[in-house]
Parts: structure tokens; sequence; C-alpha cells
């Protein structure tokens, strides 16, 4: 079976809406790399040098990031001499293949959240400034709650002017508790309270907000340090997920970025938020193939729903919808002769 | 510091070609190949990469250079004038309106900083240029938006026009004009929600204030780890309301801000300010030449004299300077100056400035402890006067009292000294090039790079 027939079949599969707004969210995206991958295609009916330097540029320009970008156009030289391909058909597919390889290149996990039943689970949201953090949670409170699941948050930014403000409301929006101090108070004291407060009411999950800083800044680094081992302290194994937000818009930096949260604080997985922009977020791609960090959540909007779990071959599939349709119609050629 | 690894990789590459007394098309190229890999890395534009490449391979293979003496220098000068270019020219500054109030509004993608930039833009108008500002809260679709501009008001005591999130952003910024006019601010700066540049109906509500307004400037916040999306974003935002200038945040970061360039290149619109931090007087007005030097490795002498006109003692710093030439620099007064060092702000980012900084080893990474500081601090306090004055004189058995005096070991008593010598030769080095600089009336620090 071909590959694009088992990623549709997998997306027909699972919840249509779901599919849907994955790909509602990735459209712009879409649109302005697959018609640029066909434009390719088209122009190029022999696969020579300078298809793959062209091709090579187009994922520079989804801010996949140098090395990778090799690496995959490595793959794609060594399939195409395997293969014998000659012409550019059937591109597309080996291009998509070859992408979703190399995400699953890493440990083949899930993106399903580690939490049990039975237990406290604690999340710990942590990042940059201003990618999503807060609003992430708000959506994830959301998510959780519709699971059944009773959940409570901890407002542990404590600088960020407005930032307690901020997360309140999303509380009112989901119902759900917020625990909070005063602005300027120790972001530790406000999580070791949340936790004592949380197992006092048997929550099934809490999720700790933190103030958004830049990886280089060693004092914020260690406040962060501080606050994980706060909640390793108080319940065994906590937190159950560390979740690092990265803005798909970000270039180069949001590799740099994981690497030091990890060191930090043990990234257990990555939420994308934004991706509803035009932004590539071809950075996933390269933050799984140097970290074993599987991206589990994608951000689509600022609205409650659009918070999605993340799939790499729905991802890909996204981004190359057109070559589906492509590829089920199969009259490329004919196309490209009555173009001339 | 931002721009440090591109920094570090176009100086390699750099130093390759610089000393180079022959070159050929195939150097050029092979240069040009790091070049680009460096800028790619860096989040600049592929397309803006493409151009600069073009454009600086061109006129490097030209007759000119390469029958030059010194083409490998020449090449290197080629790079650094296009890089300028691309950073734009001279710093520019905020347009006022010739009839008050002077209308600012800030627009940008989500959680690129305008909230925050708007407060620290108020700072500087009031401590810089003496005038009354007037805060609009026009987001009324972030949670909180409008609490968080009312704290930032509170916290740098400016007041802030809200209507709740009832009234429309456009509606807002009507009341908010006459607001202004009531209360005689001659500034009047317009917060507004975070927002796509492919949404339509909220660019079109941008639109819609920017026609009622009028305004001055229309700054795009844009942060500065932003990858290759930047110059689809500037430009949306720049053809759809028309912006003024860029303000870059979170250049406080790591980021090699490639980004920076990208923005300026495409949309023609100057860098106006930066964004160093999350507080209320981390705002910095944007020197472009200054930035490519300090790419480049030729240091930021002039914001470093900027820096320290602004907090050290005048009369201190003179007589500082009196001894710097007259070489009788001694440790007394590098205690002195280690205490108004301080004063400037983190010692890392200050030395960074410092031309050649970047050849120190170490330094690159140098997180400096200020905990540190207390340490030499206690070693040149355990020196007697002589000692201080003369550090030649200090032998192993003088090391071993000191180190028991000031609670530390020989080890660091030598690692002060040495430091202090090595200190000594880099202030000569860089007076030198000040008086040079002065003579041939351009930017110090330029010689440096080129013998
Ligand atoms: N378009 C879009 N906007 C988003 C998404 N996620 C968050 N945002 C917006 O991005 C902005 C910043 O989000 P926050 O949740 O405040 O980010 P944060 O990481 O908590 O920020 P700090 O706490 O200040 O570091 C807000 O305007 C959000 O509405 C997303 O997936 N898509
Ligand atoms: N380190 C650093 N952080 C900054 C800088 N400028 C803004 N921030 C932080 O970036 C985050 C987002 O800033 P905001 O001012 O809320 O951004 P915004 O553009 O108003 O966001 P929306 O209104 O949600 O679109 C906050 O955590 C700020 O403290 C800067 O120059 N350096
Ligand atoms: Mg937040
Ligand atoms: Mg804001």
């Amino acid at each position: 079976m071909s590959f694009f027939k088992k990623i549709k079949d997998k997306i027909s599969g699972t919840n249509e809406a779901v599919a849907e707004k994955f790909k509602d969210g990735l459209t712009k995206t879409r649109d302005s790399f697959t018609s640029k991958v066909n434009d390719l295609v088209f122009r190029f009916r022999v696969v020579d040098e300078e298809f793959f330097e062209e091709l090579e540029e187009l994922l520079l320009q989804a801010d996949v990031g140098f090395e990778t970008v090799m690496e995959l156009i490595d793959l794609l030289k060594e399939e195409v001499q395997r293969k014998n391909i000659k012409n550019t058909t059937g591109m597309q597919s080996l291009i998509s293949e070859k992408l979703v390889e190399i995400y699953n290149s890493g440990e083949a996990d899930t993106n399903e959240l580690n939490i049990e039943e039975g237990r406290l689970n604690v999340i710990l949201m942590v990042g940059v400034n201003g990618v999503g953090k807060t609003t992430t949670i708000g959506k994830m409170a959301a998510r959780l709650k519709k699971e059944g699941k009773t959940v409570m948050l901890a407002a542990g930014d404590t600088f960020r002017a407005g930032a307690i403000d901020q997360l309140v409301v999303w509380g009112e929006r989901t119902g759900v508790v917020v625990v909070r101090q005063a602005e300027g108070s120790d972001p530790a004291a406000v999580i070791f309270d949340a936790v004592k407060a949380a197992k006092k009411r048997n929550v099934d999950v809490l999720i700790c907000d933190t103030a958004g800083r830049l990886q280089n800044k060693v004092n914020l680094m260690n406040e962060l340090e501080k606050v994980h081992r706060v909640i390793g302290r108080e319940i065994e194994g906590a937190p159950h997920e560390v979740l690092l937000a990265l803005d798909a818009t970000t270039g180069q930096n949001a590799l740099i970025q994981a690497q030091t949260f990890n060191e930090v604080t043990n990234v257990t997985g990555i939420v994308l938020t934004k991706l509803d922009g035009t932004a590539k977020g071809g950075i996933v791609l390269a933050i799984r193939n140097k970290l074993d960090i599987p991206v589990k959540f994608v951000g689509l909007g600022e609205g409650i729903d659009d918070l999605q779990p993340f799939d790499p071959e729905k991802y890909v599939y996204g981004l190359f919808a057109n070559g589906l349709e492509m590829e089920e119609t199969d009259d490329h050629e004919a196309e490209t002769e009555e173009d001339k | 510091m931002a721009f440090e690894g591109l920094a570090e990789r176009l100086q390699v590459t750099m130093n390759k070609i610089t000393g180079k007394g022959k070159i050929n098309e195939a150097d050029v190229k092979e240069m040009m190949r790091e070049v680009r890999f460096a800028l790619i890395e860096a989040d600049v534009n592929l397309k803006v990469v493409k151009q600069f490449v073009k454009t600086v391979s061109e006129r490097s293979v030209g007759q000119d250079v390469m029958k030059s003496l010194t083409p490998g220098q020449q090449v290197v000068k080629i790079v650094k004038d296009e890089l300028t270019n691309l950073m734009g020219g001279e710093q520019n500054p905020i347009q006022f309106a010739r009839k008050s109030p002077t209308v600012i509004m800030m627009v940008g993608l989500q959680g690129a900083g305008k909230t925050t930039t708007t407060g620290k833009l108020a700072t500087v108008l009031r401590k810089k240029h003496n005038k009354k500002p007037l805060l609009v809260a026009a987001d009324i679709y972030r949670p909180a938006a409008i609490q968080q501009l009312e704290t930032l008001g509170k916290q740098i005591t400016v007041p802030v026009f809200s209507m709740g999130t009832d009234q429309s952003p456009v509606e807002i910024a009507r009341k908010a004009m006459e607001e202004a006019e009531r209360e005689h601010h001659d500034v009047v700066i317009i917060d507004t929600a975070g927002r796509l540049h492919v949404d339509e109906e909220l660019m079109q509500e941008l639109k819609d204030i920017r026609e009622l307004t009028n305004p001055d400037e229309v700054f795009l916040v844009v942060d500065a780890m932003t990858g290759q999306d930047a110059v689809n974003v500037a430009k949306s935002f720049d053809d759809t309301i028309g912006i003024t200038g860029v303000i870059l945040t979170k250049l406080d970061g790591d980021t090699r801000g490639g980004a920076a360039l990208s923005i300026r290149t495409v949309t023609e619109k100057p860098i106006k300010f930066v964004g160093m931090g999350e507080k209320m007087d981390a705002l910095e007005p944007f020197h472009p030449e200054r930035m490519a030097s300090r790419i480049l490795g030729m240091g930021d002498v002039m914001s470093l004299i900027e820096k320290a006109q602004e907090n050290v003692d005048e009369d201190k710093a003179k007589e500082l300077e009196q001894k710097l030439r007259t070489q009788s620099f001694t440790l007394d007064d590098f205690l002195d100056q280690m205490q108004q060092v301080k004063k400037m702000g983190p010692l890392d980012e200050i030395l960074k400035m410092m031309p050649g900084a970047n050849k120190i080893k170490g330094l690159d990474n140098a997180k400096v402890d200020e905990s540190q500081m207390g340490r030499v601090e206690a070693v040149i306090y355990s020196m007697t006067l002589a000692e201080r004055e003369n550090p030649e004189i200090i032998n192993a058995s003088r090391k071993k009292r000191i180190a028991t005096g000031s609670g530390t070991s020989t080890q660091e008593v030598n690692r002060l000294l040495k430091q202090f010598e090595e200190m000594k030769k880099m202030v000569k080095q860089m007076t030198n090039m000040q008086q040079k600089g002065k003579k041939k009336g351009r930017m110090p620090g330029f010689d440096a790079f080129f013998k």
C-alpha cells in the first residue's frame, strides 16, 4: 500500500473532526509549502543536482535547519540512486516518507501524556517568554476536564505583570481551581502550596505555570530547577510531565531552547504553539532528530479547543496534502504535457 | 548575548582570508559558502542570504580587489560594508508630531512583546524626552491583557486608558484620543492585541485604528528569535497597515538574530529600538553600524563609552584616563575601577563590547560570576599598599601571605595578577585605538581588525 494511502486510512480511521482541525490549522502552511513542492516537481522533470539544491532551499525556508536538511537530502539521494529514480514523479511521496522517517528515528514513543489514575499527576510547563505556556495550560485543562479528570492550576509565574490574572481567567473559563499567591512571591513556594492543596483535594492533575525565561539566564534557570526539585520532593517521580512550549515561528534558537531546558528540567515533551500562522514549524524535525524529545501537542489558535495531539504522519500530511490528491489522480505526467 | 553565534562563525571564516596575500575566485567561493552557512544558521532569510552572497561575491572578484596588495583585507571590508548595509545605516530616532499629541501604535504577532515594550517606551519617553505619555489598553482579546498594561502603568507611574473588553478597540482608541486632549498628554501609545498577519478581520481592525488616530509611528514588534517566517510577517504588516519602524525584542537571549537583518532588507524600515530584558528600563536605541561591528568582532566601543558616561563618576574617570595614558595604573585603581564597573551592569555584557574581547579565551562562555569579584577584592585588600602600587614585587612568600590573608589560594592570587597584566595590555590597546580613531575620524577599533 502506498505511503499516502496508509496515512489517509490512518486519518480517516481517527476522528474526522480532529483531522480537519489539524489540516485547517496547517492550511496556510500546506499551501505555501506544497505549492512550492509541486512547482518544483513540475519544473524539474528529472531528478538532478539542481532539483536537490532547490529542495534544500525549500526545507531551509521551513526552518528545518541545516544539518537535518543535509541529512534528509542525503537520504533522498541514496534512495533515488537505489531505486534508480529518474524523473520527479512520486518524489513528493518519497520526500514525505523520509521526513516522517527522520522524525520517527528516535525512540518509538507515543504522544500520550504520562497520566495515571489513582495518583496526583503533576505537569510542569516551561519555556521562553511569550511562547504560549499559560494559554496552553488553559487549553490542556479543558481537554483533561473533558476526559473526566479533576484538574488544578498553579500560578507559578509571579513575575510578569498580569500573569496571575491571565491564568485565573483561564481557570474561570475551564471551571478549574487556580492556586495563587501575590505577585512577586517565591514561585517555588507557590508550587509547594499548590502540590499540598492538590493532594488534599485529591485532584487527578495539577498543571504548574512558570514565568517565561530565556535559557541563557543562569539565575532564572536555577530558579526553575528549584521549582522542579520542590515538586520532586513532595511527590516521588514528579513532575510526571515537563512540557516545553516552543513557538513555531522561532528559528534555530528553538533547538538551543530544547537543549537547555532539557538539561535543567528533563523535558518529557514539546508543545509546538502558533502553528496556525504561516510559520512552517520545521524545527520540530531538527529537534526530534537531535534530541529524543517527542512533540506531544500542537497549538492551532488562541481558543480553548485549539490544542491537538501531535502525530508526525498527520503533520507531514498537512504539509503535503496536495501530494496526496496528486498521487490518487496520478495524471501529473499528462498535466505537464498539457501545460506546454 | 544575541548575535554572538553569528559573530563567532563569521570571524572564523574572515580570519582565514584576512591574511592572504593572494586570493582567487575559488577562495572567495569557499569563503562565501561558509558565510552562507553562517547566515542561514543565524536565521537570516534565505532570499536575503542569496542576495548578500551574490553582491559580496561580485564585488570581491573584481579586478581592483584581486590586484590589490591586501586582497584578503579588502574582501573582509566588503563583507563588513554589505553587512552594515543590511543592518541599515544610522540610528533612527522616534518621529514626534509637529502638533501634539504624538501617536504611537504597537502591532505584531502574539507574544512578541508589545505590551511590555509599550511600558518600556513610555519610560524612555518620559525620562529621556520629558514627555507625558498616555498608554491605551486596546487589546480586548487576550485574557488579562488590560490588567497587564495597568500593572505596568502603575510600576512606572504612567496613566493607562482602558474601557474594559466590551468596547471595540477602534472605539477605545477614539476615546483615548479625547482623553489625551483633555489631560494634555503629548504622547499616546496604543497597545494592540497580538494577531496573525493572515487574519484579515483583525488586520482590518488595525487599519481602522490607524486611519482614526493617524499615528506618527507604527512600530512592528518582532521577537528576535523569529526564523525564516519573519520576512513574511514583516512584509504583510507593512503592506497591509504600513509600519514606520521595527522594535526587536528579547535580544538579551542568545539568538543569532538573523531576523533583524532580513526584516530591514525586506521592509526597508529601520529597527529603532531593541528590547534587552523584561524590566521597564530594558529598551535601547538600535545602532546598526555598531551592531555590524560587534558581529564582525570589532567591538562596540561607542556603546561602552556611553554606558560608562551614564554610570561612572566623571572626575574619577578623568583621573583614571590619565593613569591609563601614563601607564601608572595600579591594583588599587583596579579595585576602584571594579567598583565603578559593577554599577554599569552585568560584567560579561560589558566585556563583550570591547574590541577583541571575543579573542579572550573563555570569555565567550563566561558567565562572569559577580561573587567572584568579591574574592578578587579580598585578595587586593590583603596586599600591602606597596604591593598594590607595584605588583612586580610580589614573590612566592608574599603570595602565600596574601592567599592566607584573603582566605583564597596562591593560584587565585596568581590568576588575579595575570589578569591584571592582561587587562593593562588590553586597556593600552584600547586607548591607542581611540586616539587613532579620533585622528582619522571614524569608528575606533577599525584598525585593530584590519591589522
Ligand atoms: N495564534 C496563536 N496564538 C497563540 C497560541 N498559543 C498562544 N497564543 C497567544 O500567544 C500569546 C502569548 O501566550 P501566553 O500563553 O501568554 O504565553 P506565555 O508563554 O505564557 O508567556 P509568558 O508567560 O509571558 O512567558 C497570547 O496572545 C496567546 O493568545 C497558538 O497556538 N496560536
Ligand atoms: N527577556 C525578554 N523578555 C521580553 C522582552 N520583551 C518582552 N518580553 C517578555 O515576553 C513575554 C511576552 O511579552 P508581552 O509584552 O506580553 O507580549 P505581547 O506582544 O504584548 O503579547 P500579546 O499581547 O499576547 O500578543 C513576556 O514574558 C515579556 O516579559 C525582552 O526584550 N527580553
Ligand atoms: Mg505565561
Ligand atoms: Mg499584549
